[in-house]
């Protein structure tokens, strides 16, 4: 009988790589469309970091001048990181864990889609919102809160800004495989907004108390705002050791992602 | 005119050459203290229709997960086209059809099976599993604003549209009306009659019968019964007699051939193997017989002859 199993026609035996590389390109483009039209998602995480910027960074602040540079440039580089964490954070940790929470995940696992399809694709899509976000508020500095940035300064911002957020959809990625579906957006919103506040996201850092200053240090929200505000010339030094703790932050929430997983795996394979 | 319609006729068939396509061989599963599967044994062979048929929490999601690849078992082996499941290279002769809570409700209908359609090498065009679906016209709606019955022929077009060899419908008509589970049931009908190998869980008898070469009756984690639709009636074979009569139930229970006797409203029903003898005496001791049915033990009843615990079996006469 099993030998007689071997001699089915075999149809559809393999996809060429040509293949794999248009179901990524599909994953991503679906992904996209998929959170654009949930305003609860595109509006939220585009809206508020550009509402506050252009409150505190454009209307309320104008003309003052903070750690050397003008509000609108430094709260640019601050509300830029706020923004692309909450793209990242949202996207993936409500997004994995309502799909992994109510079963579409598994629809997805039973299909012959790559693995790896569903992750890429999510990362790419928190990305191009980030980029979205970045670039409005660059847009806004620029025309109306007087900042001048170089050419170059300006896509490093973006840059550096679009690839940090990788670092938050890790995290989102440890969110959403301990978080169950409903509670999710609670549980990001509890870690976002104390996360942004501490690291001096809102307000200048040297504004907040003392104790939150030595704290700042240990999130990772602070090093990427770092590494944005030295892009608008806030500070000096490296740049390296605010990469080399967000490729840190990074490894942990992917060695916390991988225990929710295999404790997802454990009740089915256990 | 070279039309997709003729390439759907022209499609190859597949020979019922009968080999096993999907196998779980002495499979255990347990989640935590729960034990979902003892000990089963499950063929499915090339080009038939399987039903997998139980109570709810009778396992039939579990072995449909293992079969999957969604869950491991804890003894036995499972495998699909001779490997394991999970390979990617079966995966891709595979569709499936899951209960799902919830499916991202901000994508049309065409966008969700253009997106699965494209994992699959040779599938089958978007308009094709529109129409066999039964979703044309509605493939440019978003999926939160679809009716229930709509979601679920939603998730059997992703289950189809990679034109799989074999596929895995679990409790694919729940939810639906007479008229979409007609349509439904058809094109199930129509895909077997290509070649392809269906496993199908349900609770509802009719539609196993109605679709199933082979049944599998499972209940609390272990297979009780398995046959064709014809062979599990057989099991619990026998005539049924309603009829009103003067008679003391006593008297007719003590009829030769007579197995059960019950009243109801006004009337009794007799269980029996053969009606005929049974008939017979009763006319000759009650001349003023009347409203006589006499039924076959259907599927439902051969059903719950066979799920029903031994300790609540009632007969008034063994």
């Amino acid at each position: 009988m099993s030998a007689a199993a071997t001699t089915l026609p075999r149809t559809a035996v393999e996809r060429s790589a040509g293949h794999t590389v248009t179901i990524y390109a599909k994953e991503a483009k679906y992904e996209f469309l998929k959170l654009l039209r949930l305003p609860i998602y595109s509006l939220s995480t585009i809206m508020f970091p550009v509402m506050f910027y252009v409150l505190f960074g454009l209307l309320l602040n104008r003309g003052r001048e903070a750690n050397g540079v003008s509000v609108a440039a430094y709260l640019m580089a601050t509300y830029g990181t706020f923004g692309v964490m909450g793209a990242s954070l949202f996207g993936f940790g409500a997004g994995v864990a309502g799909e992994r929470g109510l079963g579409w995940l598994q629809v997805k696992r039973a299909s012959p889609m790559p693995p790896f399809a569903y992750f890429v694709a999510k990362t790419l899509v928190c990305m191009i919102f980030s980029l979205i976000i970045v670039v409005i508020l660059l847009t806004l500095g620029v025309a109306f809160g007087g900042v001048h940035l170089a050419a170059a300064q300006a896509a490093k911002l973006v840059a550096t800004l679009v690839l940090g957020a990788s670092a938050f959809c890790a995290m989102g990625l440890a969110i959403g495989y301990f978080a169950g579906p409903t509670s999710a957006p609670a549980i990001v919103n509890l870690i976002y907004l104390p996360l942004s506040l501490a690291s001096g996201l809102w307000i200048p850092l040297d504004m907040l108390p003392t104790f939150m200053q030595r704290i700042a240090p240990f999130l990772p929200s602070y090093h990427l705002s770092r590494l944005a505000l030295g892009v608008v010339g806030v500070g000096g030094g490296s740049a390296f050791e605010h990469w080399e703790a967000l490729a840190g932050f990074a490894l942990i929430c992917l060695g916390i992602a991988r225990i929710g997983f295999q404790r997802d795996e454990g009740k089915m394979y256990g | 005119m070279i039309s997709a319609m003729d390439e759907i006729l022209n499609r190859p068939v597949r020979p019922r050459n009968g080999a096993v396509v999907a196998r779980l061989a002495s499979v255990s599963k347990s989640f935590g203290e729960v034990r979902a599967l003892h000990d089963v044994d499950l063929e499915v062979h090339a080009g038939e229709v399987v039903a997998v048929l139980g109570p709810n929490g009778a396992g039939k999601t579990t072995a449909v997960k293992l079969l999957l690849g969604l869950a491991g078992a804890n003894a036995g082996t499972v495998s699909v086209f001779g490997g394991d499941p999970r390979n990617p290279r079966s995966r891709l002769r595979v569709g499936a059809m899951l209960q799902v809570g919830r499916v991202p409700e901000t994508l049309r209908v065409r966008e969700l099976i253009d997106l699965f359609a494209s994992y699959y090498v040779k599938p089958l065009a978007v308009q094709e599993t529109l129409a066999a679906a039964g979703l044309k016209g509605i493939e440019k709606r978003k999926f939160g604003v679809l009716s229930g019955g709509q979601k679920q022929r939603v998730l059997f077009a992703l289950a189809i549209c990679g034109d799989p060899d074999l596929l895995f419908l679990d409790e694919p008509t729940v939810g639906l009306d007479v008229e979409a589970r007609r349509i439904l049931w058809d094109e199930i009908r129509h895909l077997v009659a290509r070649g392809k190998t269906v496993l199908l869980t349900t609770h509802y008898l009719q539609e196993a019968d109605a679709l199933a070469d082979r049944m599998v009756v499972i209940n609390r984690g272990a297979i009780i019964a398995e046959g064709t639709p014809t062979e599990i009636k057989a099991r619990t074979a026998g005539r049924q007699i309603r009829c009103v009569t003067s008679l003391p139930i006593a008297t007719v229970c003590s009829l030769p051939g007579v197995l059960e006797v019950r009243s109801d409203r006004g009337a009794i029903v007799i269980s029996t193997a053969l009606a005929e003898p049974v008939l017979r005496e009763l006319f000759r001791s009650d001349p003023e017989l009347s409203e006589i049915e006499v039924t076959s033990g259907g599927l439902e009843e051969a059903f719950l002859a066979l799920t029903r615990d031994n300790s609540q079996e009632t007969r008034v006469k063994s």
